[in-house]
């Protein structure tokens, strides 16, 4: 629903303190696992800690949290498009 | 049904930014086709990144990430200011994302003039002699982490201009959407940052 509040909402600076926080606390444990040296540790690591970092930015900083879901939707199509070509990617790669 | 005569100009906020997501959909998937291109040939050629990934400095990289992190923070808080009418605070903020890009942008130069130094730069004699996976490699990483950086220009020209028009008091507490924008964009060009450092710095 798009209402005025939502387009009025102000997010408060420590929200954003908090997020960015985190995001460097992910950054610091996405380093020490890959220097580590271990892969069976350090590719499912690294899979997951970057998009939940890409997923923080547009949540919290890019204001996705507090948008419509008609914007909502659009990058879900967006995203959906491009997954959908990296999985026709590695199914390509995988039975060549 | 009478029409209203236009006494103030039309304003669509909410229209505003979804164009400005749409755009922003273009650029995912310009970078998500070079995302693409890597995994194929990191696939192909796993030795060959492997080797190329501990070549760089990582230090660097990571260096950069923090940089960028807490610039996109800094034009997040920028929104906030304005919002609450703090626009002097709301200057700094944007200056200071301004300078962390400078910051960036300086990081970038030293790793790769670096890198030319050593002569690992595209059509290089040095590089024509190493493997060809370890071509691929150092070609993609100069075209994706250069075509990062044109944008990191154009984010911090896109924020100055918004600086300008913050000064002049074009952009308000009740009017801030070009702001909003210039964020999105600055924040985008964050996001795609966070997937090159494993990419090409951390997966070695």
């Amino acid at each position: 629903m798009e209402t005025p509040e939502t387009h009025a909402h102000i997010v408060p600076y420590g929200t954003f303190i908090r997020v960015w926080i985190t995001l460097l606390a992910l950054t610091a444990a996405l380093v020490l696992v890959s220097k580590l040296e271990h892969d069976a540790l350090s590719v499912p690591a690294m899979l997951t800690l970057t998009p939940l970092k890409a997923g923080l930015v547009f949540y919290y900083f890019m204001h996705l949290k507090y948008e419509s879901t008609l914007l909502k939707g659009m990058l879900f199509i967006a995203l959906a498009a491009l997954i959908i070509f990296i999985g026709f990617l590695f199914f390509d790669i995988s039975y060549r | 049904m009478t029409l209203e005569p236009a006494a103030a100009p039309h304003k669509d906020s909410e229209g505003a930014k979804i164009g400005m997501w749409l755009f922003l959909f273009t650029e995912m998937l310009l970078f998500g086709g070079l995302f693409l291109l890597y995994s194929a040939y990191r696939a192909r050629y796993p030795r060959e990144f492997h080797e190329g990934g501990q070549e760089l400095n990582y230090v660097l990289g990571v260096a950069n990430t923090l940089v960028l992190l807490t610039s996109s923070l800094t034009v997040a808080l920028s929104i906030t200011a304005i919002q609450k009418g703090e626009r002097r605070l709301s200057m700094i903020l944007v200056g200071i994302t301004v300078a962390l890009g400078l910051v960036f942008l300086i990081n970038k130069g030293f790793e790769w003039s670096h890198e030319f130094h050593v002569g690992m730069y595209p059509g290089s004699s040095a590089l024509s002699q190493r493997p060809h996976g370890l071509q691929l490699f150092y070609g993609l990483y100069f075209t994706m982490t250069g075509l990062h950086g044109l944008h990191v220009i154009a984010g911090m020209g896109v924020l100055s201009v918004m600086l300008v028009l913050l000064s002049k008091g074009k952009i308000r507490k009740d009017d801030h959407i070009k702001l909003e924008n210039s964020g999105l964009y600055w924040h985008l060009v964050d996001v795609i940052w966070i997937f090159l450092l494993p990419l090409f710095y951390l997966a070695a």
